[in-house]
């Protein structure tokens, strides 16, 4: 499951413009479609399409407000392809700094 | 993908530290000093019990990892589960007393193999990107 799940959110943000689309909404939070063509500089079917390659790989969210589709991203998705390792190595050391500091301060 | 040992990996942090094990087992079970090294937290050191650890929340991240206590072993294991971004993992802390005080070995375990492959194949651009990615979570986790 996680593998196949990873190749789909591999193969969608192999393409420049939706790796731009989805970085863009990961800062940014919510966005229209209108803004995301302002911002990719491509036509707005070509933002249409991109974004339904990010949605089938679940990598974006939409809801319809009026005549305006607002997307967010879901980094949700992104957990099979993280590297756990490094970022968890880091993590614990840096909180074992904290444990060390800490037994310090602490009565005997 | 069947074999769970064969599909993940393992975090290992090994420290040496100049205090009694009773002292260390304090710091790792007392939710106020738990909070002053980790993280806010409503731990019980009750095997079978669930608590969260919090952080502050960040755009698409509540701040929160959940958790339950598997083994509460005075002075010698803690271990709890620790499930946070669609991730389920387990962390085991073994304390062994020395000669100057006691030696920590922490393990988180349960990382999908996925991750190699995610960076051997990388290209600039994958470089780059993960490179971000990585900061956004880096923040997240803290």
């Amino acid at each position: 499951m996680k593998q196949s799940n990873s190749s789909h959110v591999f193969r969608a943000l192999a393409d420049p413009t939706r790796r731009a689309i989805f970085e863009e909404l990961t800062r940014r939070g919510e966005r229209t479609v209108h803004a995301l063509t302002h911002y990719a500089g491509v036509s707005q079917p070509a933002v249409s399409k991109h974004l339904t390659v990010l949605k089938r790989a679940k990598l974006v969210k939409h809801r319809r407000n009026g005549r305006e589709t607002h997307y967010r991203a879901q980094p949700d998705a992104l957990a099979p392809m993280v590297d756990w390792l490094n970022l968890y190595g880091a993590f614990w050391r840096e909180r074992f700094d904290r444990l060390e500091a800490l037994l310090e301060r602490m009565e005997p | 993908m069947s074999n769970p040992a064969e599909s993940t990996r393992t975090v290992v942090i090994e420290r040496q530290f100049s205090h009694p094990p009773e002292k260390l087992w304090r710091a790792l079970t007392e939710g106020p000093l738990i909070a002053q090294w980790l993280m806010k937290n409503n731990f019980e050191p009750v095997a079978g019990t669930k608590f969260q650890l919090r952080s502050e929340p960040v755009p698409n991240w509540n701040g929160v990892i959940d958790c339950e206590v598997l083994v509460v072993d005075p002075m010698k294991r803690l271990s709890y589960t620790w499930s946070t971004l669609g991730l389920d993992s387990v962390v085991l802390l073994t304390l062994t007393p020395t000669e100057i005080g006691t030696h920590l070995r922490m393990e988180h375990s349960g990382f999908p193999l996925t991750n190699q492959a995610a960076y051997q194949g990388a290209t600039y651009g994958w470089q780059k990107f993960l490179g971000n990615l990585e900061r956004v979570l880096e923040g997240e986790i803290r």
